[in-house]
């Protein structure tokens, strides 16, 4: 008989190998995620930055950002290929005698810049957003501190979690079908506004309710105990509580309400539009007209117009201006949110 | 048998009160009057429905989902609290409560005394400043934060944070004060503080105390009241419940052979 063996003896060799194995897929599929990820952002941020910074001051292409999409004229002068811009090619011709005939390859859009894009999808956060916060937590209020948890409430509950998988294109139907067509609002930003806050509420909803709920039940006691009224003590005893909560489920709205293509394609997105958004002659034809936006204006150029060499500048700095815009409005709603947390510790 | 044992005139009468929370009856037929500015402790096990005695009376029940009086009713100078001439939100002004957890708004110092009266409309700045300070004095507090009235009261140890509690509630001026275990969560020095407090306060307000030590009871209370299984077994004098209880099982309890 060998001595007897420890209760801490090591485990058997093939019980480490089994261990093993496990983590190894476990952190596998880890990196191949971060892999993809970074994949992506490399080569968006390599491509688009191209487009977007230059090697002469002042080192951002203030082109591309602040003008309009215009075509690019290519063709051979004195010797010389050239390359031009709408407004360019025009004023090039008026200017050179014997340049009126120049035969020049035309390719829309990849001339100019993407600034109605950039104008168009802020306007469009900043209206849906606000739409789908007021509606959105007002509804979470009477969820959480008013309805009282019947067989209705949890149907309406469920309803919201539902809607919140109903896919992006059939909102953008709906609102085709809504604001579009029956509420004779035409492709416009009011219509925009609406589907893309129709998207967003249950998401909206569901975390502003998880962010009522997380505020202490001995507040609600307290302010009630002291004579406060439901809506006062919602109003000064919970909801300033919950807001920052209410802001992270809002952050996560602005990248989808940013990023989303389908539900503006038939409601809100002009594939071009040269004047600017607040170039109205009426204040109130500003609700009403079609914007451009940065996904959708993605979209066109890359799968709307011919393909070339002068498309892909296009699509990789549209691409890599949106990333970082989505960014900056995210990481806006993040410090607003810091900010209030500090200022109501429990 | 509860014998009703009462020095001076009662503020609060409560006759024949069941009260249910949806199927579960949580008192039986409970009948006590609770004198006018003294202290009425009401002790008991777990689950004897002392609590929710207490907060049948400032109708804090209301917001529990099928809560409700079975029978019997609450007087309060005479006028049944459950009547339809009563407004709730009145009540809670004339009936303040302090809870077992301290529970400060996450606010300054300040405008946590000052909320009741803000919900109130008052503006008045100078108003304000004397409430703050005298219910701050009231509460044996002021020389404690006098210096920092605009810093947040979560900055606060946890007895000063219910004493602010129990200053907060003093602020909106109410004739009866309810306290739920306030010292459960307290060291014994924070609750020795609150119990010199509540003497201080027998002078002005009616009060009333749930408490799980009984100790407590005996230390700061003139009246207790004994529950056990959702029924008053006993009220009397605090003295005699803790050295001549009528009942036998009221004597089991304070002597700490139960509970």
């Amino acid at each position: 008989m060998s001595a007897p063996s420890s209760p801490f003896a090591p485990r058997s060799r093939q019980r480490r190998l089994r261990e093993g194995l496990v983590i190894a897929v476990f952190r596998a599929a880890t990196y191949v995620v971060l892999l993809a990820g970074g994949g992506v952002f490399a080569d968006i941020l390599i491509k688009g930055s191209r487009t977007v910074f230059q090697a002469e001051a002042p080192f951002i292409n203030t082109t591309f950002l602040f003008s309009a999409p215009e075509s690019l004229h290519v063709f051979e002068w004195e010797g010389r290929r050239r390359e031009m811009g709408d407004r360019e090619f025009r004023a090039f011709r008026e200017r050179e005698p014997g340049a009126a005939d120049v035969r020049a390859e035309s390719f829309v859009y990849s001339a100019g810049g993407i600034w109605p894009c950039i104008a168009g999808t802020l306007l469009l956060v900043a209206g849906a957003m606000t739409l789908a916060l007021a509606v959105g937590v007002s509804s979470a209020v009477y969820l959480s501190e008013y309805a009282r948890d019947g067989r209705f409430i949890r149907f309406v509950r469920l309803a919201i979690l539902n809607l919140a998988g109903v896919p992006s294109i059939v909102f953008g139907l709906f609102g085709f079908g809504m604001f579009v067509i029956f509420f004779g609002w035409n492709v416009s930003l009011l219509a925009g506004w609406f589907t893309l806050a129709f998207m967003v509420l249950p998401v909206v909803i569901t975390a502003s309710e998880e962010a009522l709920k997380a505020v202490p039940q001995g507040l609600r006691a307290a302010a009630l105990a002291l004579g406060a009224t439901r809506w006062q003590t919602i109003r000064t005893a919970v909801l300033p509580y919950a807001l920052p909560g209410i802001l992270t489920s809002s952050i996560l709205g602005i990248a989808r309400v940013a990023g989303e293509t389908a539900p503006i394609m038939f409601t809100a997105a002009y594939v071009v539009r040269d004047r600017l958004p607040w170039e109205v002659e009426r204040a109130i034809d500003f609700l009403f007209q079609g914007v451009m936006a940065l996904p959708y204006h993605i979209y066109v150029v890359s799968s709307k117009i011919p393909q070339n060499e002068y498309t892909e500048r296009v699509q990789y700095g549209t691409a890599f201006v949106f990333l970082l815009l989505v960014a900056f409005v995210a990481a806006a709603s993040i410090f607003l949110r810091n900010r209030l947390r500090a200022r109501l510790r429990w | 048998m509860p014998k009703t044992a009462a020095s001076s005139s009662p503020i609060v009468e409560i006759s024949d009160l069941d009260f249910c929370y949806g199927p579960v009856q949580a008192l039986h037929g409970v009948n006590l009057a609770i004198p006018a500015r003294q202290v009425t402790a009401l002790i008991g096990p777990s689950g004897c429905g002392k609590s929710t005695l207490l907060r049948c009376l400032n109708r804090m029940n209301d917001l529990i989902e099928g809560a409700r009086v079975a029978r019997g009713s609450i007087r309060i100078h005479g006028i049944d609290i459950h009547g339809p001439e009563v407004d709730v939100i009145e009540l809670r002004k004339h009936v303040g409560m302090v809870f077992q957890k301290s529970n400060p708004f996450p606010k300054s110092i300040y405008e946590n005394i000052a909320y009741g009266l803000r919900l109130q409309g008052v503006r008045d700045r100078a108003r304000l400043d004397a409430v703050v300070e005298q219910s701050l004095r009231g509460a044996a507090l002021w020389d404690e934060v006098k210096d920092r009235l605009h810093q947040s009261a979560l900055g606060l140890s946890g007895g000063q944070q219910q004493r602010l509690c129990i200053a907060r509630t003093i602020a909106v001026e109410p004739e009866i004060i309810l306290m739920d275990e306030p010292c459960s969560a307290l060291d014994p020095v924070a609750t020795a503080k609150i119990e010199e407090l509540i003497q201080e306060l027998r002078a002005r307000y009616s009060i009333v105390i749930v408490t799980h030590n009984m100790q407590q009871a005996a230390r700061c209370s003139d009246q207790t009241a004994f529950f056990y299984l959702g029924r008053l077994v006993e009220q009397a004098p605090t003295r005699d419940i803790f050295t001549n209880p009528a009942n036998p099982q009221t004597e089991a309890y304070v002597s700490g052979r139960f509970g």
